[in-house]
């Protein structure tokens, strides 16, 4: 996956989350600029002294330091976390319990209470993945304007708003012996599976954080991964899922950055070493009595990758797994896509009649996808006419140049069909 | 060869910049300094200054806060670099970050005996 990498965003989250537990939820917005201001005065240095040989180690430091300077500096100005109490009051306990605090367990520990905290319930979906982007990966509030094609204004609201509930809390979760454990690790599955899709093809494919997306997802689920009571078949599957799917991301657009349809890929593109690792992990899911959604859409995306082309693809398969996936959660776009996976076996009247039977249509009015899949099967009926009446209509719903420019190629497709017959 | 001393003054206020950026214009500063460092030009990297002080002046020895300078006149770091004249010394700043973003190198020649 090309990405554009930088150190704030693989630094900031591991400080912010530090620093929250140190200061207390309710000075998380202190925390957040110690953080920033660690990080600029460690560039400041770095200028001048070239970068150091493990320039995390330095900005940890660096991010104890200032804390360090704030507390003593303010003391009695702010109460901190009420969990580390009088431990923080007095100079004698201060460094050690600080250094404490650094150590790498430590750190991570707390990356992980904080991702479990910003999935509180109170808030909306959007709103807990806004406070993720912000407070574990380092996106500023430009960043996560962008990702979701929101404008700053809205952004900032968003993330005001979640964060005011956040502080409003007792304290970060508790992730050992939390009575509503298993439901809030539900909700940091579902923020994180939507935080990738949201970079895999969500509305906003054009926008160069897109990959960054996928990446902090990734991420984010191996901090999951690497804890005993986070780490559940679902986790897996969820994780195995990622690596699927961002397998294909390398082959998934041409040169000019336009979608190109999965049975015209070149597969040899796709990260071999990321879809053996997704293997991996879904054997390794397949533990324990429930399967998740996440167990049936990862092996979805593996009845793709392990398929040498879309024709020698096993689509019978495919299809239970669609009415499986059904079976947990229904969802239009699910029957939108195993009506395909039906027009691939049974041809494409099957196809149309499947479409037509979508039990909830109308949330599909606005996909620009349905009407695509119409145009698709009426082109492949030979009725080029209303193929294009369909692929005008989606046209009309595409959501960014991507998409347009790949609908408009269908169009095309349409007249060249018409001029052959 | 004679030695010059840097001045970086002004540019962009550090509170102003994403982190992103202030990475960006972190590593222009390393590779600049890096490229004069391999031709030979560097004595001392130096430093880079807060943006606070204290100014000590006259026989009362008042000490205020300083140094009061505009932004734009702010000394934020120095270097001492080793050039065949003021002329090529100030033909090496050129590649100087400082100056893509409203800011400005003096250049001030130690004297030597």
């Amino acid at each position: 996956m090309e990405t554009s990498d930088h150190l704030y965003r693989r630094e900031a989250g591991r400080m912010v989350a530090t620093l929250t537990r140190i200061f207390g939820v309710h000075n998380i917005a202190l925390a957040e600029d110690v953080v920033h201001d660690a990080f600029c005065r460690a560039l400041e240095v770095w200028k001048f002294r070239g970068i150091p040989e493990n320039p995390s180690a330095w900005l940890m430091a660096s991010a104890k330091n200032r804390a360090l300077d704030v507390m003593r500096r303010e003391r009695t100005a702010l109460r901190y976390a009420p969990e580390l109490g009088r431990l923080l009051e007095s100079e004698w306990t201060l460094r050690p319990t600080l250094d404490e605090a650094f150590e790498p367990h430590a750190i991570k520990d707390d990356q992980l209470r904080m991702m479990f905290s910003c999935c509180n319930p109170r808030l909306t979906e959007n709103a807990q993945i806004a406070l993720i982007l912000q407070l574990l990966c380092g996106f500023s509030v430009r960043e996560v304007a962008a990702a979701y094609l929101i404008g700053y204004a809205a952004a900032e609201k968003r993330i005001g708003r979640a964060k005011k509930v956040l502080a409003a809390s007792e304290g970060l979760f508790e992730i050992a012996g939390a009575a509503d454990f298993t439901a809030r690790l539900a909700a940091v599955q579902r923020a994180l599976y939507l935080l990738f899709n949201e970079g895999y093809h969500g509305s906003s494919s054009e926008s160069p954080v897109r990959t960054d997306l996928c990446r902090e997802a990734m991420r984010l689920a191996s901090l999951l991964l690497a804890h005993p009571l986070a780490a559940t078949p679902a986790t897996r599957a969820l994780y195995a899922l990622m690596c699927f799917n961002a397998a294909r991301l390398t082959g998934r657009v041409d040169a000019l950055g336009d979608l190109i349809p999965l049975a015209d890929q070149d597969r040899s593109l796709w990260d071999r070493r990321l879809i053996d690792e997704g293997e991996r992990y879904i054997n390794l899911a397949a533990t324990g009595a429930e399967v998740s959604e996440y167990h049936i859409e990862a092996a979805l995306a593996a009845m793709h990758t392990c398929a040498p082309s879309a024709a020698e693809t096993n689509w019978a398969e495919i299809v239970e797994l669609y009415d499986a996936l059904l079976r947990l959660r229904s969802s239009p776009v699910v029957e939108l896509n195993r009506a395909i996976a039906i027009a691939q076996i049974d041809g494409p009247e099957r196809g149309l009649a499947e479409l037509r039977a979508i039990s909830d249509s109308e949330k599909l009015a606005s996909y620009p996808f349905y009407a695509a899949a119409l145009g698709d099967f009426e082109l492949r009926c030979g009725r080029g006419e209303y193929a294009r009446e369909h692929f005008q209509s989606a046209l009309s719903l595409a959501r960014n140049p991507m998409e347009r420019r790949f609908l408009e190629r269908r169009l095309a497709a349409c007249s060249a069909a018409a001029e052959a017959g | 060869m004679s030695e010059f001393l840097y001045l970086y003054r002004g540019g962009e206020s550090r509170a102003e910049r994403t982190p992103a950026e202030a990475e960006a214009t972190m590593k222009l500063w390393v590779s600049w300094l890096t490229d004069l460092g391999q031709k030979g030009h560097i004595k001392d990297p130096g430093q880079p200054l807060e943006v606070t002080g204290k100014v000590v002046s006259g026989k009362a020895k008042t000490i205020t806060d300083g140094p009061y300078a505009e932004a734009k006149d702010l000394v934020g770091g120095y270097t001492i670099v080793e050039a065949k004249d003021l002329e090529q010394a100030a033909q090496l700043s050129g590649g100087c970050p400082i100056l893509q973003i409203g800011g400005a190198v003096e250049i001030r020649p130690v004297i030597k005996m």
